[in-house]
């Protein structure tokens, strides 16, 4: 099997890199934030501007440190977030790290529901596709996969609520639970009906990529030699795609789904927007909108994770699972 | 009777002329021979000549845009698609010509096993594997961790294991050492031996010669000569087809001469003899028509100057020839 050392170094050498990324990630978006028109003390106040006077903003502006240089003020932020501390979120009124905790909850489910439909129907899709090549079935897969990809998801978000929520009614317009109703009495039931077309509108955009990538390699797989001796040793289609295609075609395609979490992530944020959904996506693009600084940089760092994990986890597959780097380096 | 008989052979393939027209371009035609139970054939000839299609038409697995037309008889029954179907891996078997034709995530053992149509495939393959010297841990590789000369035993082995009586190898010699060279031939002598009919595809005659019995010539898709492996001895002078003598010539120690000219590609063949316009005892009536394959001294040609022993005192054919015109 694979040497525990060399999984140990491979770890470490992306537990590094992880770290030099967050430095890389946390000046830009620090300095963005820092360049653009927010004001930290107007976001704070919000409403009650008329009433506070010039002075009680500098106050505040002093005691929050905001008159320091942005380097300093970088520095004493990132250490901060060093130590655990990502501040508080000024329109939830709590620590950054709570919020994005209860929100990436939520996010999780629509993610991880939207993550697998999109797996599972693209690599059949696009298995078939390859299988039936140049079929009216073949032609339809690729047809509706460059539609879609071209299609932005929140679009998609609002068709697809329109004719099932507002014509047919089928599923509600948004939101992640029933509006007027008791967060005890809220069911499960409750919650999956909203989840429903959230997560749709998000895998079928997802379903385009991983389709036509199994597609593509099955093709490749299909005209190699290997396959060709394959059929001259009798073997039939069916058993051919069991033996050869899946092995060949299912680790590229597993690769290419953990290295989608970026995709996720951003259609998460636009879908979740579109529909109301209490998740992550639309805590950050309430924390853009409103200026709440503290949770907008926590949300970037919890992001780049997110996103570095899927891409160390495809990273990894690779190579533990093909044995062509697995004992090529063990040997 | 022979196990395996091959007449007037013919594959083409459809291809795009422009965006509206379609055209049949053939590859093959009149391709005829017959391999015995016993019998080692070698099919030589240059690449460009048709010699792989020649092994995936045989097997019923050319590509999709491909079609193949003509009789191809098992032990004097012919085989259509379907029947073709039924006895691939079974009766006649490939060994392919490189690694590359091993899937690369499979273990090779596994790859053997899949051949196998007994109902031990386990102790079949480490059979053979223990035959042709390949270590037991062998079967627990990965395609890449062969050497050449391991991965030559691991793809005649598929064929060892399936116990097919007709054997068809594709090149199996480039890029081998002289000694993995005669090891791979000797396993197909000994399959030979072992009463299979043995067909050796390739473009080495110099090696394929120390195994073969026969040997069919192809040139721009057509047989041009079946000739005794014995014919192919000294200056070439007892081999029938100018171009069999030229390719004979042409190695480095037999005068190393080359053939002047390139063979036609295929949709670009002349109307008479191919070989016609590079063939230095051409006549006009070479361009006439194709010669049909016809039998001279225990083999047979496809040329209409060849000509028996006895002539060589007389007239020769061809004058003979140009009389009857």
């Amino acid at each position: 099997m694979y040497g525990l050392r060399r999984t140990g170094a491979f770890f470490v050498r992306k537990a590094a890199r992880l770290v030099t990324l967050l430095i890389a990630v946390s000046i830009l978006s620090f300095s963005l934030v820092s360049l653009s028109p927010i004001d930290p003390v107007q976001a704070y106040i919000g409403a009650d501007l008329m009433r506070v006077g010039a002075e009680q903003r500098e106050n505040i502006a002093a005691y929050w440190g905001l008159d320091a240089p942005p380097p300093e003020r970088y520095l004493r932020w990132a250490s901060a977030v060093v130590r655990g501390d990502l501040g508080t979120s000024m329109i939830y009124r709590e620590p950054v790290a709570k919020v994005i905790q209860e929100q990436f909850f939520h996010s999780l489910l629509l993610m991880l529901a939207a993550w697998l439909m999109s797996g599972v129907i693209g690599f059949l899709a696009g298995s078939l596709a390859a299988m039936k090549k140049d079929s009216w079935f073949d032609r339809f897969i690729v047809w509706y996969c460059y539609t879609l990809a071209a299609t932005p998801a929140f679009w998609l978000g609002l068709v697809l609520m329109v004719v099932f929520s507002v014509w047919l009614g089928w599923f509600p317009v948004g939101m992640g639970v029933p509006a007027g109703v008791l967060a005890e009495q809220v069911t499960w039931l409750d919650k999956l009906e909203h989840l429903v077309l959230p997560a749709i509108t998000l895998s079928i955009v997802g379903i385009a990529p991983i389709a036509l990538h199994t597609r593509q390699k099955l093709i490749e797989v299909l005209s190699s030699d290997y396959v060709l001796f394959a059929r001259a040793r009798g073997e039939t289609p069916l058993s051919i795609y069991r033996r050869h295609g899946l092995r060949n075609i299912a680790f590229p395609a597993l690769t290419l789904q953990f290295a989608s979490f970026s995709e996720l992530f951003g259609g998460t944020v636009l879908v979740e927007h579109v529909f109301s959904y209490p998740g992550l996506g639309e805590a950050m693009v309430e924390a853009g909108l409103r200026g709440d600084v503290p949770l907008l940089l926590g949300i970037v760092l919890f992001s780049t994770v997110f996103v570095f994990i899927g891409n160390a986890i495809a990273d990894f597959i690779y190579r533990v699972i093909d044995p062509r780097l697995r004992e090529a380096q063990a040997s | 009777m022979p196990l395996l008989e091959i007449e007037r052979l013919a594959v083409s393939f459809t291809r795009y002329r422009s965006r509206w027209g379609k055209e049949k371009v053939q590859v093959l035609h009149d391709v005829e021979f017959s391999v015995d139970a016993g019998e080692v054939v070698a099919v030589i000839g240059a690449s460009g000549s048709g010699k792989s299609l020649l092994a995936h038409a045989l097997l019923g697995i050319l590509p999709e845009n491909f079609s193949a037309s003509g009789t191809i008889r098992y032990r004097g029954e012919p085989l259509d698609a379907e029947r073709l179907k039924q006895m691939r891996g079974k009766e006649i078997a490939l060994v392919p010509q490189s690694v590359r034709f091993l899937d690369p995530l499979m273990r090779v053992g596994a790859q053997v096993r899949l051949s196998v149509r007994g109902d031990d495939p386990y102790a079949a393959q480490r059979e053979v594997f223990h035959r042709y010297g390949l270590a037991p841990e062998t079967e627990n590789m990965y395609p890449f961790q062969l050497s050449g000369g391991m991965a030559r035993r691991v793809l005649v082995s598929t064929a060892t294991v399936s116990g097919a009586r007709v054997i068809i190898a594709d090149e199996p010699t480039p890029g081998l050492q002289a000694e993995d060279v005669r090891e791979a031939l000797r396993h197909f002598r000994e399959h030979a031996d072992a009463g299979c009919a043995v067909l050796v595809i390739t473009h080495d005659i110099e090696s394929v010669l120390t195994i073969a019995d026969r040997v069919v010539v192809l040139y721009a898709g057509t047989t041009v000569e079946i000739a005794p492996a014995a014919d192919f001895t000294g200056d070439g002078s007892r081999l029938r087809h100018p171009y069999s003598r030229a390719l004979w010539q042409a190695l480095p120690q037999n005068g190393f001469t080359p053939i002047p000219g390139t063979q036609p590609q295929p949709g670009k063949w002349p109307s008479g003899c191919l070989f016609a316009p590079r063939c230095d005892q051409a006549s006009p009536e070479c361009t006439f028509s194709r010669p049909e394959l016809r039998t001279v001294r225990a083999g047979q040609v496809r040329c209409i100057h060849a000509h028996s022993e006895d002539d060589e005192r007389g007239i020769s054919i061809d004058e003979a020839a140009s009389d009857g015109i």
